[in-house]
This record gives structure tokens, sequence and C-alpha cells, in this order.
């Protein structure tokens, strides 16, 4: 939220022309002016940097890709604004290869070599854990965008922060009453056979029991597998709805082959777009998608009743209606995660805002500011919709979304309240030292 | 003692008292860097002893680093184990594995036995995804601050953790130094040179293959449990394919067969990856390129180059 200064004004009054002839002047000068020139009210004109953990390479790179142009976009946008107290914002990226030991490596040049004031941007959960001991040990604040339980379940340590991103325990266990009340209540899921997979299993497990539903089979596909057809047959006859996040490149297989299996007679399903995120709807074999549901974090195609806030956000991505890149419309987003690193950037500025953050010896302000944060109102700083931070697991909560294929295109049919998403509180970082 | 030996006493010594020293002059980031590149070039070092000095070529040392990184991280996580003792649980079931594996594997030669160690790290790989309850699969888990505090010192502190891998270093370097200049030493390389003239002169190849084996898997196992100790990570990725090619490499660059050559191979490699991809996001391409141009002008590594050119007498 932004805060206007109130300032007493003495001597004469400027009369209108007066004050439209200074605005006109300054508005002229500002624009000759060099861009280091317009920051130079502040105490430095020393650039805010934010080290950029970038997955370029390795299994990510398709996320890492949308989320290094997501982020471009935010920094400019943020810096057009006037930057940060006064300070322009640099993004340094470095790509960690998706790798947890290259991750943990680059939070360190981060904070030693390249003087970052905070490491930011981090999806894939195990390079964040790998990378997180690190930047608890530098007093690095690290903003990750991962969705990860892994910050809200206390594993890691106060200068990690989730403030940008639901995290999958909220989001699964949300689903679970809309899969109960509209798809069926005697479910098959079928999911990786990692960690991703196993969060899915115990938190839905849990989720749909509550909801008085049962999970009849868990079926978990091994991460070297490439063909799923011998799965198929352990799906019980009376399942009403299979729950699939398969993770990928053999997504396109494993759609394809269910879509033989099962023919024209399949129960409802419903799956995490995870699968299908940078994947083009219209990619042969994806056809038998048609009619299904999938959880989104932010709904690709633009909706009819699209807020001014996404229209906003998209346009400055550049990312068009279908959710593809505006300069090619096969070249799929990862529209359900990248605004994570918006949103989170815009926490970051209000974060360091609020804080008078000067410079490295602010980083426990800044961690203390964020802390305190609570509501984030649905605006263009936050475009996927309202969100509530608690400041004690530092894990951000909100709207999740439930898209169902129609014509090749996900519309929208239910929206979750933030409510829906809370689970107790598992840790309470604001007891650790800073 | 002869000039040869007091050489190699004067470079090894020195390198020692070099990596020591640094420690009070380099800044904050090498500093870091140079106490992970110990810790791996202990693991290359492991390697070296079966590759460069058996003749041996494993694809699944990862495997071996693996069982002490989870070793000593679930004896701490699951079991409650002390810093020491975990890091005895996690060299011991390194060891352990390196004897079950050699059993097996060197039932088998050359292009088999690489496939067989591959094959096994591969299998290592997926038991630690399959008992994801304790392992946390691919994520890893952390190894709590207040966990790495060794005879007192709390090893997360950079000198600390500096003087760690410092002295793991000086133990893998040590005892491979003398493994090379001992008896032992002098038959891996004589089985390395022809398996056959070994055996006719009477040693018990398959029983000296077995100690070499177990013994690059111990320290292969102590440079994995050291590492999690360091860097307060357990992960999986730490057992993949990748993780069994990255010593081969460091070996090949640095030399094959000499003592030194994994330190020089392990910086060498960190520091192309790390300077490269400050110039361009294509690193891996000049990467590739540095090593392909390494591999057909030095093709015996940097310190084997040395050694054909200059130093004669390095072992």
């Amino acid at each position: 939220m932004t805060k206007f200064k109130t300032v007493p004004v003495t001597g004469a009054q400027p009369t209108r022309r007066d004050a439209l002839k200074t605005l006109a002047l300054g508005g002229g000068a500002a624009a000759a002016l060099p861009l280091w020139a317009r920051y130079a009210g502040a105490q430095t004109s020393e650039p805010i940097k934010v080290g950029f953990q970038v997955h370029r390479t390795g299994i990510g790179a398709a996320y890492g890709r949308w989320y290094d142009r997501t982020t471009s976009a935010a920094a400019a946008l943020i810096n057009e604004q006037g930057g940060i107290n006064g300070r322009p914002l640099e993004i340094v990226s470095e790509d960690d290869g998706t790798d947890p030991k290259r991750g943990a490596e680059v939070v360190e040049k981060f904070a030693t070599q390249h003087n970052c004031d905070i490491g930011f941007g981090t999806l894939f959960s195990h390079v964040v854990i790998g990378s997180a001991p690190r930047a608890g040990e530098l007093k690095l604040p690290y903003f990750v965008v991962s969705e990860g339980h892994h910050v809200a379940s206390g594993m890691l340590n106060r200068y990690t922060l989730q403030p940008g991103i639901t995290d999958v325990k909220s989001q699964v266990q949300a689903m679970a009453p809309f899969v109960a009340d509209n798809l069926g209540k005697k479910i098959t899921m079928i999911f990786p056979d990692f960690a991703f997979g196993h969060d899915h299993r115990d938190y839905f497990t849990a989720a749909i029991e509550a909801q008085g539903g049962e999970v009849l089979e868990h079926i978990a596909i091994p991460p070297t597998e490439t063909s799923f057809t011998k799965y198929f047959p352990k799906i019980p006859r009376d399942t009403e709805v299979i729950y699939h996040v398969m993770v990928g490149p053999a997504v396109l297989t494993f759609v394809k082959e269910l879509g033989e299996f099962f023919g024209p007679q399949r129960p409802e399903m419903f799956g995490f777009i995870d699968s299908l995120e940078a994947v083009d709807l219209g990619s042969p074999g994806l056809e038998f998608l048609d009619g299904t549901y999938f959880w989104e974090g932010n709904p690709r195609y633009a909706q009819d009743n699209q807020s001014e806030y996404d229209a906003f956000f998209r346009e400055r991505v550049g990312v068009d209606a279908n959710g593809a890149s505006v300069s090619d419309p096969k070249d799929a987003s990862t529209y359900a995660h990248m605004f994570g690193c918006w949103e989170t950037l815009h926490v970051v500025k209000a974060g360091m805002e609020s804080a008078g953050y000067q410079g490295p010896k602010d980083r426990a302000a800044l961690i203390e500011a964020v802390e305190a944060m609570t509501d984030m109102p649905h605006s263009n700083a936050h475009p996927q919709g309202a969100k509530i931070f608690n400041g004690k697991t530092h894990q951000v909560f909100g709207h999740q979304y439930v898209t169902k294929v129609v014509d090749g295109k996900l519309l929208l049919v239910h929206t979750t309240s933030i409510e829906d998403t809370y689970y107790p509180d598992e840790v309470d970082y604001t007891t650790q030292a800073l | 003692m002869s000039g040869d030996m007091r050489k190699s006493l004067l470079l090894h010594g020195g390198v020692l008292v070099a990596l020591f020293t640094l420690q009070f002059v380099l800044p904050a980031y090498h500093h870091g860097n140079l106490a992970r590149i110990m810790v791996l070039a202990s693991y290359a070092a492991g390697f070296n002893l079966l590759f460069g000095y058996t003749g041996l070529l494993s694809l699944g040392h990862a495997l071996f680093f693996a069982a002490g990184l989870y070793g000593m991280g679930l004896a701490m996580s699951q079991f409650g184990a002390g810093t020491g003792l975990a890091l005895g649980v996690g060299v011991f079931l390194g060891a352990l594995i390196g004897g079950l594996v050699a059993v097996l594997a060197l039932r088998t030669e050359e292009v088999a036995f690489m496939i067989v160690t591959l094959m096994f790290a591969q299998a290592g790989y997926l038991t630690i995804l399959y008992f994801g309850a304790y392992t946390r699969g691919d994520e890893g888990f952390v190894i709590a601050q207040a966990d790495r505090v060794f005879l007192g010192r709390d090893l997360s502190n950079p000198q600390s953790r500096y003087f760690f891998a410092f002295a793991i270093f000086c133990v893998s370097f040590v005892m491979c130094l003398s493994v090379v200049k001992s008896r032992f030493g002098k038959v891996l390389v004589a089985i390395r040179e022809n398996e056959e003239r070994a055996r006719m002169l009477g040693y018990d190849v398959a029983k000296y293959k077995f100690a070499a084996i177990v013994l690059s898997a111990t320290l292969s196992a102590l440079s994995g449990a050291a590492y999690g100790l360091l860097f307060g990570y357990v992960g999986a990725s730490f057992a993949s394919v990748q993780y069994s090619i990255f010593p081969l490499l460091w070996v090949l660059l640095g030399g094959a067969g000499t003592v030194l050559g994994p330190l020089v191979g392990t910086a060498f490699m960190f520091y192309l990856i790390d300077l490269s991809s400050g110039v361009t996001t294509a690193y891996m391409l000049i990467a590739g390129v540095v090593l392909v141009v390494l591999t057909l002008f030095a093709p015996q590594g940097l310190l084997g180059e040395m050694r054909r050119r200059f130093w004669k007498w390095l072992p």
C-alpha cells in the first residue's frame, strides 16, 4: 500500500499557471536526465541488487525462462515507478542449473561476490532446500517462489520467505471440497514417486477423507518411467475421479495412453496444471483432456471476468489471452506459477520501503518488515488475487482456481476462498534469532 | 632421501601449506569456494585411486559419495546421532557398500564393470527415492545448524568450515600419497599396466582390486559425509549419474594417476563453470569447448602433461 507524505505549505501560494509550468519543466527535465540521475533524491543512487537464482538449464529451464521474463517485467515496472526508496532495482541473474549444489554456490556468490541485497526467485524445491542453509548462514534474505511446503513446514530458517506464491499443502487441501462436491468421492491418485508426488498423496488423501471421500488406490509412477499403460489396470473399476499430477516431459505420453486405455468411457479427471505448464494445450494427444478439470495457480487463459490487474500483468510480461508469448503463440507460459516472481518483487519493494532499507545492514529489518505484513490486496502488485501473509510461517495464502478444459481452452469454474487454504501453523520463525 | 622424493615432498607439502595459508588471505567468496573444492577434491582423490592407479573405471561412484552423505544425515535425522558418530556412520556405510559392490562388480571386467557400477549407483539413487518417508526423496533435507558442531566448532562458521575441509583434504591427500608410495600402491599400478603380468608374478589381483574399491569408496564416503556437514544439505541429486561423471571429469582434467591431479581438476572445472557463467548464458558451451581442447592437447590431464614434459618424478 502506498503512503503519501503531507508537506506543510509555507510562503506565497503558487498559482495554477506556475504549478503547470513547473510540472512541465520538471517532467521534461526528468525525461532528459539519464537513469541514474532520476534516483538522485535517495541517500545513495547505488542500485538495490536482487540476486535472481534462475533455472536457465536443467529440468527447470522452461519455468526459468518465464520466471526470467516475469522478473524483468516486474523490475522494469518498479524502476519506472521510481525504484525502491528512490534507488533503482538491478537484477543480477545466475543460472543454478536446477541443481542444489550449484544453487548453494550461487547464493554464496550473491552474498559475497555480487554484494546483492537479497536472493530471490528459486522454484524447484530441492534447489531451495539445498540453498536455504547457506542463505541463513550468510544472513541473506532469500525470497523463494517455489510453492513447496518446505518454508511453512519449519525445515528452513528465518532468512527464507515465500510471500509471493502459495504452497502445495494449501493448494491441494483447498481442492478437496470441489472434487468431493462436484466430481466424486471415490478417488484414484496417480502421481510421480518422488517428494512432490508424495506431498500430493499425503495432503490430498487427508483432505478428501475430511470431506467424506476416500482414495481407493495410490498409483506411484517411478520417475524414470516412459510408458504408463501397465499401471492403468490398477485403477479400481468403481473409481469416480482420477487425480493426476504427472510432471515432466512424459506427460504427453501419459495423457495419450490414458485416453487410449479408457476410450470415451472415462471417469472424471482432475489434475494439477504443473504437468502442463509451458505445454501448448493444442499439442497432439491432449485432446483426451477435453472436459477434465485442473488446478491452476492463476488461470492461463484470460477469462470473461478477467480483472484489470491480470490484464495489466499480461500486457507487461508479454503474454496473450491464451497464456502464450505475444511474439510466439506456440510458446506457452508457466502462467500458474510465474506471477509469484512479480508479486514477490513487489513484496520486497513494500518491505524495503517499510523498513527504510538502505543496505545489507538493514537485512534483519527487512525480514521483520515482511514478517509484519498481513493483507495484500488484489492490485497491480498482486494480480493473481488478494493474499494473506503469515509472518510466523513465512508463507503466503491466497485464492486457488479450478478450470475446465472446454474446446482446448481452460475455463474458470471455481475460485476457492483464502480461508479454504489455511492449515495450522507448523513453525514460528519469529522466535529464531536474526 | 632421493632427489625425486625431496622434490615430491616439497611440492606436495608446499600445496598443503599454501591451502592452509590461503584461508587468511582469500576474499569471502573464494574462501567458501576453496572449502567446497577441497571436499570435492577428496572425492575425486578416492575415484583416482581406483581409476588412475588401479585402472578400474567406475561409473557409479556417486553411490559411495551418497552413502557417506546419507549415512551421516540419516544417523542424525533418524537416530539423533552426534556429529562425530554420524560422520563415522557415513564413512562406515560407504566402506560397507564399497565392499558389497566390489564382491559383485569384480566378477566383471572393463565395459561390463563400468555398466555394473553404473547400475548399482542407479539402484542406490532409486532406493533413496523409494524410501522418501525417511530421505525426503529428491527434495532431500537440511542438517540443522545446531547439529553441525564438531569438537566444539560450529561447522557453519566460515573459518571452521574451511579448516574442517582442509583437514578432510589432508587425510585423503596424505592417504593417497602414502598408498602410491607403498608396496600396495605399486601393485595397484602393476595391475593397471598389465593385470596378467601382475597375476603371473604371484599377486592376488582380485584381493588388491577389492581393497582398492573399498579404499576408494571409503574416501568418497568421507567426502560425502563432510559435504553434508559443511553445507547443511542432504539430497538425492548427489546420488545421480551426474555426480558419478563429475569425479571422472575432474580426474581426467587434472591428470589421472597423479596425487595432485584431483585437486587441480576440481578447482579448474569449478572456476571454469563459475567464470564462464558470468560471461554468457551459454557457459556450458564454453566449458565444453575448453574440455575438448584440453583433451586434444593435454590428453593426460594438466598434471599428467606436466609430468610428461617436465616433472618425471611426479607421483
